[in-house]
């Protein structure tokens, strides 16, 4: 399926949050998650699926002011 | 002592992480500050998956500070809001440095979507920090709303023009005895921090004026300087200007009057 990681369009095979994270090589202690500008909490990502068009946000700590 | 939402603080500074020329600069200049608080932010990670995060974190946590993260970016209440809460997961705090910006312009934050946002979080059993302008009666509605520290402009984001309106900042002083109050953004050199200090400021947020100094931890110290002189004065009692001069040299016993004495 088709959907929007941090702006861009990917394809994947991932059903559900934390495969995506997985898949993708990400660090899993140290991203935080959002689904359609809602964020989901690590816990339930395994559980959070995914879908066609969907919107995901991961991420990570950065410098700051 | 500075007191932010019951935890206490010997340094009134507080040191932004960006922009510095190297993760060494911005080590030694947290070092040199002194600063026991330093702001973060969050990120989109690259869609590779570049773990490009790990890093920067492994540098802050080996800082051994507390960190204060940041909404920095956010120009709406729901944005504000899920970035709040990814960052209290990443980085393990209730702190947020609320920022929602309202121009694209000046980076004035938006006083509307900056209180709804403040209800918000609080009812999260968030501590606020919000960065607001020096608005008398925005700051009664954040402080209504659950915020126990304040943290007014002294001028736009990165301009380093120093406190633009020192009459406003002053009331604010006035009107909150008990609120933390922390000047954050504009700051452009040490006076302007030990202005803001002089005035019974609490504290001070700087990271342009430090990170892109020609010697990032020289400037970092030369800051904690400032604040640490503008807050002695503060508690020593600084006189009153007045119109007319007063000598300051004895009058008694002057020479070349026609009087005696």
């Amino acid at each position: 399926m088709r959907i929007r990681l941090n702006g861009e369009l990917i394809d994947t095979t991932a059903e559900d949050l934390a495969a995506l994270i997985e898949d993708r090589g990400f660090d899993v202690s140290v991203v935080a998650t959002a689904l359609n500008g809602e964020f989901v909490p690590r816990t339930l990502r395994a559980e959070t699926k995914l879908a066609e068009g969907d919107a995901v946000e991961v991420l990570r700590p950065m410098q700051g002011g | 002592m500075v007191d932010f939402y019951g935890r206490r603080f010997e340094s009134r500074l507080l040191l932004g992480t960006a922009r510095y020329p190297s993760p060494e600069a911005l080590g030694q200049s947290v070092k040199r500050s002194g600063a026991q608080i330093v702001t973060v932010s969050l990120r989109r990670e690259s869609a590779s998956g570049a773990k490009a995060g790990q890093a920067f974190w492994e540098l802050v946590k080996a800082l051994g500070v507390a960190v204060l993260p940041n909404t920095a970016g956010c120009h709406s209440v729901r944005e504000a809001v899920t970035t709040a809460r990814m960052a209290r997961e990443v980085f393990g705090t209730p702190w947020i440095k609320l920022e929602v910006i309202g121009d694209d312009v000046t980076l004035q934050p938006d006083p509307f979507a900056l209180v709804d946002a403040t209800r918000a979080l609080v009812a999260e059993g968030f501590e606020v920090f919000p960065y607001m302008t020096d608005d008398l009666v925005l700051a009664e509605k954040l402080v209504e709303a659950g915020c126990r520290v304040l943290m007014p402009w002294g001028a736009p984001i990165g301009t380093g023009r120093g406190l633009n309106n020192p009459y406003a900042l002053r009331l604010l002083r006035k009107h909150f005895p008990g609120i933390t109050l922390v000047v954050d953004a504009g700051i452009g050199a040490p006076s302007h921090a030990a202005a803001a200090m002089e005035m019974g400021y609490d504290a001070i947020l700087i990271n342009t004026a430090v990170a892109i100094a020609g010697d990032p931890p020289a400037m970092a110290e030369a800051f904690a300087e400032a604040i640490r002189a503008g807050r002695r004065a503060h508690e020593a009692g600084l006189m009153e200007p007045t119109d007319l001069a007063t000598a300051s040299t004895p009058t008694f016993g002057a020479p070349f009057s026609p009087f005696a004495g």
